[in-house]
């Protein structure tokens, strides 16, 4: 039956109809785990209960369907390694609150993702457990740090999934993978439990296969948390109150045009996209922003900073094994960090990052001033080949330059597909982003481009892996 | 000014440069930055008051408490401190198995308090800043089956800590003695904290190094600029009392003073207290590095006051001691050593409060009611009430309207009913003495001062 | 100008960062870090002066949280010792290694 590639708004309206049963959409999706799982490399972590524990959320929003939760994220009983074999027999006695409220609401964690050890990374090949292979393609890296869980939706083997982004880490893989990345706003979904990267920055968020599916799971885990004295009091009702209104006269803003190193034919493929939203009523404009360059500058000296102190209480003593276990990537991140907040370099790294982080805030400012909604490419190609982030210390931040700015100003953005390469099968990404607490309005442009274009895989008729 | 040597009794030429660091936990009912409970010193077993976050769990997150921080800022406010309308916590970067994180939360650049003052029979000593930060766990050193090992129990760690930092305004053992007796006094006093040294409750430290007094014939002054300072400093921790702080600070002048007589400096150390000895050692210090890396706490938003806000707090300050013991000798004529001992809490100090206004209403002078009170004279208890105080002592007093005369009429009366008695009395049955009494009492019919009557049968009986 | 990083400077990072390195991987590191540290040169370009830093994005402050036991939260000593290398008497046990440091 394949029940596991539906959609998840797809399968709740089967299961509401009662044409299916939840245990035959186990069935199928643990199927497709079982055939695909050790080859792709994605999940880590089998959830044993999952299925009892469907049995009892039927009646919650998220109706008991299996979810994919990114393996930084700390479930109660479930082990959690952060893609690490640090943590590799670390087993939470304590739950994070995304994860808690996704279960709340009718979520069931179905198993743990591949991802970039400790968050740190843009491809997954940096996992102590091996890299994940992209579903699309699979000569070719998911991305990352969400790989497994971008690889976990484009594989049918979830509903939805559950990812962490710090500079890209959710959007990118989504591009990469052909899947639909939201990273919200700053502050909008809890921190507590999700293993701390740059904590300035850390954002959780869904992985789905359309627009609406991720409005449903984000829906589920978004909230204030007093547990998180950054977590925004910021009320919302739902997410995608406004999804079905048309986008007429929206002013969308197109950055980050005409960039050296991206190829023609990528921004040819992109551009013609543009049209689409002009059918639809909104207008287009070519807008000219900060250069990204600077922010990954900013980002890679901050986060380098956060991680460093982040990662600072693994030690073996209390959980976990020693840091000789850290892979040369984290290390090397913990290096640099430590480097650039000690004395007599701080003032020349760190604080200065911190300040043109605030040109940033200030361009956009200026930005959302003429415009409602910011659109560009996700990622400056296509998923690139197994290896290719080996030998490339700065790898991660490059591939995710075009996100970093919204990222360290902490704005919340979507990458939906907007284009398949019909030889490689692999795709481009469209990053929608908004202003602060504006999701909605990211989330009624997304959709409405999704629906209005052929390049998702579950709502296009044409649509095929 | 003189200092004297600590063993010979020898007038020095050195005077002192000093100034201290003091922690203080604050009896807060919860953590600093979780709900575990804050109750280190009486958990029955190890590791049982700790959750995720004062354990440096993969994902927690630090919360502030907001009674410390209002409490930091109260301890400003009492000692004469301007605070910071924005301030914030800072990550303090150093590895140790007692701090899970691998950094403490402090504050840095920005604390809660800034240029402060204590008074000290000596002089004032300025302080310099008072911050908030979370304490370590604890470390236990033991051998287990012949082998070495170190054990550690996170049930203090992430309690809230108060540190205030004084300037070197310190001239000599006895006033940095009575700084920190100060302090504790006014952290109890406030009731933000017990100061029980030997638990650990409160910590003190001392930084010093010496001058030569000849370039200050009145004596070092305070404040003194910093270009003046020897290139040395030398750290007294881990001491836990005052008078051994003290001691040790008394000791170090005489060692500094010798090394620096036979023209050498004193190395830049950290010294501990060895009691048993009478000496100061070297210790080594835990964070030789000094690179703490500072930089502000992304998990923790900043904190901006009102001016409105503060003196909020400021008008819930309870007068301070010295206020009190000002007022009470001034206004009421309470002599000093009946108010001293009522500063130790707030509570004294109202019920002192009240004794005084009982006292007038009934035209009584207080200074008495408190005399009879300190001198057992009545029989009251602290925390009775005000009223039943008073009552006593007018009762007591106004025995002394009976005339010595007629008191001497009815005593030797008694004994004249009673010769037996008498003789017996003298012979050694001291106990009758309770008997004769009861005696003149109902003769006279009235109450009589017990004290009086004793006095005048045994001034009658000649014994 | 870009800044020299040396395998000397690179263990004393290391040091810093409690992060055990072998030779090799100190050079490896210092040629990686210049690499790193040559792409955020372009940072000490732009003009800052008069910039505040963005520490936190959220504009929030003075987020407190009531003075209040929450056992809802509070471990059980075996919840805290449940991943402990090496327990004793629900003590954590800190390896060797660290003794001879002291």
């Amino acid at each position: 039956m394949s029940l596991n590639t539906k959609t998840l708004t797809e399968q709740k309206s089967l299961l509401e109809e009662k044409e299916v049963t939840l245990s035959e959409i186990y069935s199928d999706t643990l199927a497709e785990i079982k055939a695909k799982n050790e080859q792709l490399n994605i999940y880590l972590t089998l959830n044993n209960l999952a299925e009892a524990q469907a049995a009892e959320r039927t009646n919650k929003a998220l109706a008991g369907l299996p979810m994919s939760v990114k393996d930084n994220f700390c479930t109660q009983g479930l082990r959690t390694t952060a893609s690490s074999t640090l943590l590799d027999t670390f087993i939470p006695q304590y739950e994070s609150t995304v994860t808690k409220n996704l279960q709340n609401n009718g979520g069931v964690i179905i198993g743990k993702t591949n991802l970039d050890a400790w968050a740190h990374g843009s491809s997954t090949e940096s996992s102590q457990y091996g890299t994940t292979l992209n579903p699309r393609n699979p000569e070719h890296l998911p991305g990352g740090s969400s790989g497994g869980a971008a690889a976990s939706v484009a594989a049918d083997m979830c509903s939805a999934g559950i990812g962490s982004e710090t500079a890209g880490s959710i959007r990118q893989p989504a591009a990469w993978c052909g899947v639909v990345g939201l990273k919200p706003s700053y502050g909008r979904c809890s921190r507590y439990g999700a293993i701390a990267m740059a904590s300035s920055t850390d954002s959780p968020g869904p992985l789905a296969k359309t627009v609406k599916d991720a409005a449903l799971v984000f829906n589920a885990i978004a909230g204030h948390d007093p547990l998180d004295a950054t977590s925004s009091p910021q009320v919302f009702t739902d997410f995608s109150r406004d999804i079905d209104k048309p986008i007429t006269g929206v002013k969308i803003g197109y950055v980050y045009h005409g960039l050296e190193g991206i190829s023609n034919d990528v921004y040819t493929a992109f551009e013609i996209q543009l049209e689409v939203f002009k059918s639809l009523g909104a207008s287009v404009e070519f807008a000219d922003a900060m250069n990204p360059q600077l922010a990954v500058g900013v980002y890679t000296i901050v986060q380098r900073g956060e991680v460093s102190s982040n990662l600072a209480r693994f030690t073996g003593v209390r959980y976990g094994y020693d840091r000789t276990y850290f892979g040369a990537e984290a290390k090397r991140r913990i290096m640099l960090g430590t480097h650039t907040l000690s004395k007599g370099y701080a003032d020349k790294y760190y604080d200065t990052a911190q300040k043109v982080r605030t040109l940033f805030r200030e361009d956009y400012t200026q930005l959302f001033a003429q415009y409602d909604i910011l659109i560009s490419l996700t990622s400056p190609g296509y998923a690139k080949k197994i290896g290719a982030s080996e030998g490339s210390a700065m790898f991660g931040e490059l591939e995710d330059m075009l996100l970093e700015p919204s990222s360290i100003t902490g704005l919340p953005g979507i990458s939906v597909p907007c284009y398949r390469d019909e030889k490689t099968n692999l795709f481009l990404g469209m990053n929608i982003v908004a202003p602060m607490w504006q999701e909605e309005k990211m989330i009624q442009v997304a959709h409405a481009y999704e629906q209005a274009t052929q390049w998702n895989t579950w709502t296009s008729k044409k649509g095929s892996l | 000014m003189e200092y004297m040597d600590f063993k010979e009794g020898k007038p020095m030429k050195y005077g002192l440069i000093c100034g201290m660091e003091v922690h203080a936990e604050l009896k807060t009912a919860s953590k600093m930055f979780c709900g575990c409970k804050n109750d280190p010193f009486h958990a029955e077993k190890p590791n049982i008051y700790t959750c995720p976050v004062c354990l440096g769990m993969p994902g927690a997150l630090p919360v502030p408490n907001k009674k410390a921080i209002e409490w930091a800022i109260k301890l400003g406010l009492a000692l004469g401190c301007e605070i910071n309308l924005f301030s914030k916590f800072d990550r303090k970067h150093y590895f140790y198995p007692d701090l899970p994180k691998g950094y403490q939360i402090s504050q840095a650049d920005l604390p809660f308090c800034i240029n402060g003052k204590v008074e000290t029979t000596f002089g004032p000593v300025r302080i310099r800043r008072i911050h908030l930060e979370e304490d370590t766990g604890k470390l236990l050193h033991q051998t287990i089956a012949g082998e070495k090992v170190t054990l550690v129990d996170f049930n203090r760690s992430s309690v809230p800590l108060i540190e205030i930092v004084s300037e070197a305004d310190i001239r000599s053992p006895e006033q940095a003695m009575e700084y920190a007796q100060k302090l504790r006094q006014i952290i109890r006093y406030l009731d933000i904290g017990d100061c029980d040294m030997e638990k650990g409750g409160m910590r003190v430290e001392a930084n010093l190094s010496l001058l030569l007094l000849e370039k200050f014939p009145e004596g070092i002054p305070v404040p003194i600029d910093e270009s003046n300072f020897l290139p040395y400093k030398v750290e007294l921790k881990n001491i836990n009392s005052f008078k051994f702080m003290a001691a040790a600070v008394n000791y170090e002048m005489n060692r500094q003073a010798e090394i620096l007589d036979s023209g050498e400096t004193p190395a830049q150390e950290t010294r501990g207290w060895n009691t048993a000895k009478q000496e100061s050692f070297p210790q080594r210090s835990k964070e030789n590095a000094e690179d703490y890396r500072y930089f502000p706490d992304p998990d923790i938003p900043p904190f901006r006051f009102t001016q409105a806000q503060i003196e909020e707090l400021r008008n819930e300050l309870p007068e301070m001691p010295e206020i009190v013991a000002q007022r009470w000798a001034d206004e009421y004529g309470i002599e000093a050593k009946y108010i001293e001992p009522a500063l130790e809490s707030q509570n004294l100090v109202q019920w002192g409060e009240e004794i005084v206004t009982a006292a007038k209403a009934s035209q009584q002078q207080p200074n008495k009611v408190f005399s009879a009170l300190f001198n057992k004279k009545i029989p009251a208890k602290i925390g009775d009430p005000a009223q039943s105080l008073v009552d006593q002592y007018i009762a007591l007093t106004s025995h002394e309207q009976l005339g010595d005369n007629e008191l001497r009429t009815a005593v030797e009366e008694v004994m004249a009913q009673n010769e037996d008695a008498v003789t017996r009395y003298k012979a050694g049955q001291v106990q009758l003495l309770g008997f004769f009494m009861g005696q003149v009492m109902k003769s006279l019919g009235k109450k009589v001062d017990p004290q009086q009557i004793k006095a005048t049968i045994e001034t009658v009986l000649g014994s | 100008m870009s800044q020299q990083i040396t395998p000397q400077l690179v263990a004393h990072i290391a040091q810093l960062a409690n992060i055990p390195i072998t030779q090799e991987e100190q050079q490896q590191f210092a040629r990686a870090f210049t690499a790193t540290l040559e792409t955020i040169q372009s940072l000490q370009s732009i003009d800052v002066t008069g910039v505040e830093p963005t520490h936190q994005v959220t504009g929030l402050e003075n987020v407190v949280r009531d003075d209040k036991v929450q056992p809802e939260y509070t471990f059980t000593q075996q919840q805290a010792l449940a991943n402990a290398s090496k327990q004793i008497d629900g003590f954590f046990v800190v390896p060797q290694i660290l003794n001879k440091n002291k």
